[in-house]
C-alpha cells in the first residue's frame, strides 16, 4: 500500500484512539485545524474535541498536564508544534517526567507520549530550526525516538504508548511528505529500543537517524558508484542507545562516520563517536569522523542554509575520504 | 468568627498543628546536628493552613504541594516515620530516601509531592484533574503553591487552562508574602491575587490563613463547588512563615517587628487560647496533647536512626520501569 510519512502517523493515532479509550491526543492546533503538519487531519471530526484537544498557546501547562493526566491513569499523547517551542516545557519533561519514577522511590510511572516536529530545510530561519534530540537524549528517565521510516511512523506510537515511561518523539519536519510503500499487515513486532541496518556494507559503518537517514542512504548509493561499499545504520532510538547494533557493524567495516544535523559541539554524534572509542578502540583502522551542522543559528537564505547542515555531498566526501585513508 | 464546633473535631485541628510544628521543630535541631542535609524548608507558622484544609478534603482527592511540604504530607496520612526516614535519606523513607525534605511522595495516599520548582506541582495537579473528568471520577485535585509562584507562567497556563475545561482543580494559595526573600510588592504589579485569580473567570476568595477554622470552612465550600463539576476555585490564605526560608537563610530582609506582629497571630497558640476560653481546654489538657505529640516525634526520630541505608548498588534502581516493552 502506497502511503505517506504523514499519513502513516495519522493512522498509528486512529489504531491508537480506537484501541485504548484512555488515548488522548493533545495540543496547539491539533483538532480543529488538523494539526500544523496536518498529521491528525480528520480525528477532529471522528473523536470529537474530548479526545482531540485543541491546547492554548502554554507549552509548559499542557505539557505538564499531559504529565498529571498520565499520573492519573490516562495514555495522553502531547504534540508539541516543534521542537523550538518544546524549550518552554522542557521544565516538565526534564523535572517531573523523567525524575519522577526515581525521586519517588519508584512510584510513580508517567506514561505520557510527546511528539514533536524537528530539524531544518525549509527556509524557516533560526528559530523554528532547531535539531535538539541530543539534548533530549541526554536526560535519564525518559526513551527519545526518531522514526524515519514510514514503517517505524506506522509502527512506534503503540510500543510508545505501552511503555510505563516518559517517551519523546521526533518527526523530521523534510519526512512527513516522504511516499512508499507500507504493507497494512505488518504494524505489529515494531519494537523501540533496538537501531537497524538500512543498508550493508563493507567498507564503512554510517551511523544516522531522523531526517538524515535519507541523505545517508542517497549518500550511499552515491559512494557505491565510485566502488565504496558503504553499511547505513539508523538508530531509530536515540535513547537508549544500541550500542550493540552500531559495534557489531563496525567490526565488520572498522570505519564509522556519523551524520548528525544536531550541532557537533556536545552532540549525539559526539556520544556515539565516544562510545566506540571507549569499547572499541581497537577495530578502528581510522579516526571516527563526525558529519554534523554548522555551529550557527540555522540562516534563512536557501544557499546559506544548505551550507549550514549535512548534505548529501558533504556526506560523500567525508566518507570518501575515511574509506580512503590508511 | 468561625464556629468552633464539636470539642473532638477542634482538639483534632490543634493537634495535626502541633504534629507539624514538633516534626519540624526536631527536623530543624537534627539539622544542626548534621542528620538531615540538603535543603529544609519549614512551615512552622503557617500550619493552620495545611490543617485546615486537610481536614476539608476527601481521603481519595489528588493532593500537589511544594517544597514547604512536611506538614501537607503528614496530613494526608503519610506516616511521621516514613517523612523523618526520607529526611534522614534512609530507604524507609517515603521516596526511599531519594527525594529528601522537598520530595515526599506516596502513591497510596495520591499525595504528588513535594515540588522543588515553583510553580511545577500546577499542571500536574490540572492533569490530575483532567485525567478524573475524562474518566468520570468525582475527585478534587488540590493545588498548593505560594503566591511566589503566581508570577510563574505555570499558574496562568495552568488555571486558564482549568477554567476553560472546567477541571476539578483547586487551587490554595499559601500567600506568606515572600518569594524567598523578595516581598510580593517588590515583585509584582498586581498585588490582589485574588483579582488575578479572578481575571480567569476563576471564582476567588482571601481567608485568614492564621485561623484554622477559618481555613476549613472556605476549603469545604471550596471543595464543594469544584466536586459538584462546577470548575475550579482559589483561595488566598493570609499567613506568614515564621522561620527562615530555609536553612541558608540569615533572614535580613524582613522586619524583627513585623515577624513579632504576626508570631503574634500564630496559629497554634491563638487556636489554643480560644479552645481554653470556651472551656474546651485546659493547660493540663494542652501539655498532654502536646507531650503525646512530642512522643510520635521521638518515636519517628528513633524509626530514622534505625531505618538502613538504601545500598548504593540500587543507584539505578527506577530510572526506568523494568517492564518496559
Amino acid at each position: 500500500m502506497k502511503t505517506s510519512y504523514r499519513d502513516a502517523l495519522r493512522e498509528a493515532l486512529r489504531e491508537a484512539l480506537d484501541n485504548d479509550p484512555r488515548v488522548f491526543l493533545m495540543g496547539e492546533d491539533a483538532g480543529k485545524y488538523g494539526g500544523t503538519y496536518a498529521v491528525s487531519k480528520g480525528l477532529f471530526d471522528e473523536f470529537g474535541p474530548e479526545r482531540i484537544r485543541d491546547a492554548p498557546l502554554s507549552e509548559l501547562g499542557f505539557v505538564g498536564m499531559g504529565i498529571g493526566a498520565a499520573l492519573g491513569g490516562m495514555r495522553p499523547i502531547v504534540e508539541v508544534m516543534t521542537v523550538n517551542f518544546s524549550l518552554l516545557p522542557l521544565d516538565q519533561i526534564v523535572n517531573t517526567a523523567a525524575t519522577l519514577r526515581h525521586m519517588s522511590g519508584g512510584q510513580f510511572s508517567v506514561p505520557v507520549v510527546i511528539r514533536m516536529a524537528t530539524g531544518a530545510g525549509r527556509q524557516v530561519a533560526a528559530q523554528h530550526s532547531h535539531s535538539l534530540e541530543g539534548w533530549f537524549a541526554h536526560i535519564p528517565g525518559i526513551t527519545v525516538l526518531a522514526p524515519a521510516t514510514i514503517a517505524d511512523a506506522r509502527g512506534m506510537l503503540a510500543p510508545a504508548l505501552a511503555d510505563p515511561d516518559p517517551v519523546v518523539i521526533f518527526e523530521h519536519a523534510l519526512l512527513y511528505n516522504m511516499e512508499g510503500e507500507l504493507d497494512p499487515h505488518d504494524t505489529a513486532g515494531c519494537d523501540i529500543r533496538s537501531a537497524a541496518v538500512r543498508r550493508t556494507g563493507r567498507d564503512l559503518t554510517m551511523v544516522t537517524y531522523g531526517g538524515s537517514l535519507p541523505k545517508t542512504l542517497l549518500a550511499a548509493e552515491q559512494l557505491a558508484l565510485q566502488g565504496i561499499d558503504a553499511e547505513v545504520i539508523d538508530l531509530r532510538v536515540l535513547r537508549p542507545l544500541d550500542t550493540v547494533t552500531i559495534l557489531a557493524s563496525l567490526r565488520r567495516t572498522h570505519r564509522v562516520l556519523v551524520v548528525d544535523e544536531g550541532w557537533k559541539t556536545g552532540s549525539l554524534a559526539a556520544e556515539i563517536v565516544a562510545g566506540i572509542v571507549e569499547q572499541a578502540f581497537y577495530e578502528l583502522d581510522a579516526a571516527p569522523v563526525r558529519v554534523c551542522s554548522a555551529e550557527v543559528p540555522i540562516p534563512y537564505a536557501r544557499h546559506m542554509e544548505e551550507a549550514a547542515l549535512p548534505q548529501v555531498a558533504t556526506i560523500v566526501a567525508a566518507a570518501a575520504r575515511l574509506a580512503a585513508r590508511t | 468568627m468561625t464556629e468552633l464546633g464539636d470539642r473532638a473535631e477542634a482538639l483534632t485541628l490543634l493537634v495535626d498543628m502541633l504534629r507539624i510544628r514538633r516534626m519540624e521543630e526536631k527536623a530543624a535541631e537534627l539539622y544542626g546536628a548534621g542528620k538531615i542535609r540538603g535543603f529544609l524548608h519549614l512551615y512552622i507558622g503557617e500550619e493552620a493552613v495545611a490543617v485546615g484544609a486537610a481536614h476539608a478534603l476527601a481521603p481519595d482527592d489528588n493532593v500537589a504541594a511544594t517544597y514547604r511540604e512536611h506538614g501537607h504530607a503528614l496530613l494526608r496520612g503519610v506516616p511521621m516515620n516514613a517523612i523523618m526516614a526520607e529526611m534522614f535519606g534512609k530507604r524507609d523513607g517515603c521516596s526511599r530516601g531519594r527525594g529528601g525534605s522537598m520530595h515526599l511522595f506516596d502513591r497510596a495516599r495520591r499525595f504528588f509531592g513535594g515540588n522543588a520548582i515553583v510553580g511545577g506541582g500546577l499542571p500536574l495537579a490540572a492533569g490530575l484533574a483532567l485525567a478524573d473528568k475524562l474518566q468520570g471520577v468525582a475527585r478534587v485535585s488540590a493545588s498548593f503553591f505560594g503566591e511566589g509562584a503566581m508570577a510563574e507562567g505555570a499558574f496562568h497556563e495552568t488555571i486558564n487552562l482549568a477554567a476553560l475545561w472546567r477541571l476539578p482543580v483547586l487551587f490554595l494559595c499559601e500567600n506568606n508574602l515572600y518569594a524567598m526573600g523578595t516581598a510580593l510588592a517588590r515583585s509584582e504589579s498586581q498585588t490582589d491575587l485574588c483579582a488575578k485569580a479572578a481575571s480567569y473567570q476563576v471564582p476567588a476568595l482571601r481567608v485568614d490563613g492564621m485561623d484554622v477554622l477559618a481555613v476549613r470552612e472556605a476549603t469545604r465550600a471550596a471543595a464543594q463547588h469544584v466536586r459538584a463539576g462546577n470548575g475550579p476555585y482559589f483561595i488566598e490564605f493570609q499567613t506568614y512563615r515564621f522561620r527562615a526560608h530555609s536553612m541558608f537563610d540569615p533572614d535580613l530582609y524582613r522586619d524583627k517587628a513585623e515577624i513579632e506582629a504576626w508570631k503574634k497571630r500564630g496559629p497554634i497558640h491563638t487556636f489554643s487560647a480560644r479552645l481554653k476560653q470556651a472551656q474546651m481546654l485546659t493547660e493540663e489538657q494542652f501539655l498532654a496533647l502536646d507531650a503525646e505529640v512530642a512522643r510520635e516525634v521521638q518515636a519517628s526520630v528513633e524509626y530514622a536512626e534505625a531505618s538502613e541505608w538504601e545500598p548504593a548498588a540500587d543507584l539505578l534502581r527506577d530510572v526506568m520501569s523494568p517492564h518496559a516493552p
